[in-house]
């Protein structure tokens, strides 16, 4: 080979090269977005059952919870309601965070299930230029963009049922999105490194998502519990989003700290729960 | 020869303590066409994972495009198609819009990946599935559907894992004549297969892999001289006779090999051999002259044939 070819070849593999680093700037600065727009796309698909469950949970739930429920607690409570205010705006913190956990809960689990197995999409994305973490971030986001707008038809619901006692409430939006990241990224981990599915989904709503609804100080204050069940609350993302609610809806009086400690203990999940869904699935796909 | 666009040094890929690929070394220049042949197990796929940049290797060195996988992951694979083994189409979008999601991975702004799309689905020929759902098409037409989809990037190099399994005949022709086209418009092919004719068909030079290692390498023409003769005669006595008939003949030919359903004598006429064998009283129930393959080239390096 003449110093020439060799200089020749050398420049073929040097343009390649140059070409490949230029176009590896884009996806991996935008690849997280790529992904969300992937699973928006294939949210469309059932964009009339997510329109129609969020708008319909609302309504059943503050219907039956806040009209029913609450005019025979009014009745028996008296004029100084639950920590002051109508059984309707002292539970109503806690539904739009159940609502934004709910949804949370179900974009966390299948479409991280079936991403890996059953419709190995992730594979073919980190096949592209897409990395595992931005995968993870990805299917974050489009939790976010399905969960928060959830919250918001939940919230213009609740007000129109007059449950809000004023538009400071807007921050309730904040909270429970909050809240059902937390909760999110506390299954997100799990379910991205479920190998089989034994029903796990099935399990975390019955065990986990179904208890902590019931004692979270959903439907009474926490302190009506015994002592010894009221831990359940301290350890549960919905109790600290539901109290942190509170104190955004309606001045709920606590000490300062403690409200600190809601949002400090549910972002603390959150980035811990992120963390480790990026972690489980750059693992995975890296065979 | 041009510049390598991939080289592997001694790549190695260990699960635990079981090395699925072990230490192979090849080059593959630009514009080549590069075929990757083994059984089940061989190493195939993962080796395929590695020079995609998605599966990190345990040791030795490997540089596609000029770049270690390592560090450059994303750059690497914007460069690349990949057809896996498995399909992975995401069976909840229709068919179009499989293509415009991939396009978009690679940064393709909308505009110009839906004008793409449509070429794709024309060179695949699913112009008129273009809004089925990807669950609705035929194993064949997921297959020619991940192809398109592989091409949306422009790619330099075209990684194909078993590009035609599950296809018809016809569909593999149609196929083999894309591939050879690409190839013309200087794209570079690295491909694995189970199939000689394939291998024979598309690749330049070839490796021959087994349980991790490569056995021979070079051009499939190459590989039949050096390792089979010109012509084999296959003869088959019923699988009681085999046996027997094969311990009679052992001096035939160059080489003989027994096979549970037939004997293959390897010379460079065949012709002459099966006379022999008439002369010698041995009626043969029946008898096949051909050339000899990779298919036979294999059998001589592992004692194993390739589709068990
Ligand atoms: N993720 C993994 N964990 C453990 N072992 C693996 C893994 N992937 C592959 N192997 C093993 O490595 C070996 C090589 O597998 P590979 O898929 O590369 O073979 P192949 O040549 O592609 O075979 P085939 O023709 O069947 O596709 C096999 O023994 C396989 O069981
Ligand atoms: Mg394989």
């Amino acid at each position: 080979m003449t110093v020439n070819e060799a200089r020749g070849m050398r420049s073929v593999t040097e343009a390649a090269r140059e070409v490949a680093i230029r176009a590896g700037a884009k996806p991996r600065r935008w690849g997280s977005w790529y992904v969300a727009e992937h699973r928006i796309r294939s949210m469309r698909s059932y964009l009339r059952t997510i329109i129609a469950t969020s708008i319909g949970n609302p309504v059943v739930y503050l219907f039956a919870l806040g009209v029913g429920l609450a005019s025979l607690v009014d009745r028996n409570v008296g004029a100084g309601g639950v920590q002051g205010v109508s059984y309707l705006a002292f539970v109503a913190p806690a539904l739009i965070a159940s609502a934004a956990v709910t949804v949370a809960a179900e974009e966390c689990t299948y479409p991280m299930m079936m991403g890996f197995k059953w419709n190995p999409i992730f594979y073919a994305m980190n096949a592209a230029p897409i990395s595992g973490k931005q995968i993870a971030n990805g299917m974050i986001i489009s939790v976010l963009v399905r969960m928060v707008p959830t919250t918001i038809i939940y919230f213009a619901v609740m007000l129109a049922f007059g449950a809000v006692p004023s538009l400071v409430g807007g921050l309730l939006v904040l909270t429970a999105s909050l809240t059902g990241i937390a909760v999110g990224l506390v299954i997100m981990p799990y379910t991205a490194s479920i190998q089989e599915d034994k029903g796990q989904m099935a399990m975390i709503q019955r065990f986990g998502i179904l208890p902590m609804f019931l004692f979270s100080g959903t439907f009474f204050p926490l302190s009506q519990l015994p002592v010894y069940l009221q831990w359940i609350g301290w350890i549960s993302p919905l109790w600290h989003g539901t109290q942190l609610g509170r104190v955004a809806s309606y001045g709920l009086a606590e000490p300062a700290w403690l409200t600190a400690a809601h949002i400090a203990y549910l972002a603390a999940l959150g980035v811990v729960g992120w963390k480790l869904t990026q972690r489980v699935v750059v693992r995975r796909l890296n065979k | 020869m041009p510049a390598p666009v991939i080289t592997a040094t001694s790549l190695t890929k260990k699960y635990k303590e079981f090395a699925a690929v072990d230490g192979i070394s090849f080059e593959v220049a630009a514009g080549e066409s590069f075929g990757l042949l083994g059984p089940n197990g061989a190493g195939k796929s993962t080796t395929m994972r590695m020079v995609g940049a998605v599966s990190t290797r345990t040791s030795g060195d490997l540089s596609v495009l000029g770049l270690d996988p390592n560090h450059f992951g994303p750059e690497i694979r914007s460069q690349l198609g990949v057809v896996p083994q498995a399909d992975n189409l995401d069976q909840e979008l229709r068919v179009r819009d499989n293509l415009i999601v991939y396009g978009r991975y690679f940064g393709i702004p909308l505009r110009q990946i839906s004008k793409k799309a449509d070429e794709l689905l024309e060179f695949a020929q699913l112009s008129d599935r273009a809004k089925s759902k990807v669950d609705d098409l035929s194993g064949g037409m997921k297959r020619r559907l991940t192809i398109a989809r592989a091409l949306v990037n422009d790619p330099k190099i075209l990684l194909l894992d078993e590009p035609t399994t599950g296809l018809d005949p016809q569909a593999r022709h149609v196929l083999w004549d894309r591939l050879f086209r690409l190839k013309e418009q200087g794209t570079t092919l690295l491909l694995t297969t189970h199939y000689m004719d394939e291998a024979e068909q598309l690749c330049d030079r070839l490796v021959v892999v087994d349980k991790g290692t490569i056995m021979a390498e070079g051009s499939p023409a190459e590989l039949i001289r050096t390792h089979s003769s010109r012509e084999v005669l296959e003869v088959r006595f019923g699988s009681e006779r085999n046996a027997v008939v094969a311990e009679r003949i052992a001096g035939a030919g160059d080489r003989i090999e027994v096979l549970p359903d037939r004997i293959l004598i390897y010379s460079a006429n065949g012709e002459a051999e099966l006379v022999k064998l008439t002369e010698a009283g041995l009626d043969p129930i029946t008898s096949l002259v051909r050339r000899s393959s990779l298919e036979d080239v294999f059998l001589r390096l592992t004692g194993r044939s390739l589709i068990e």
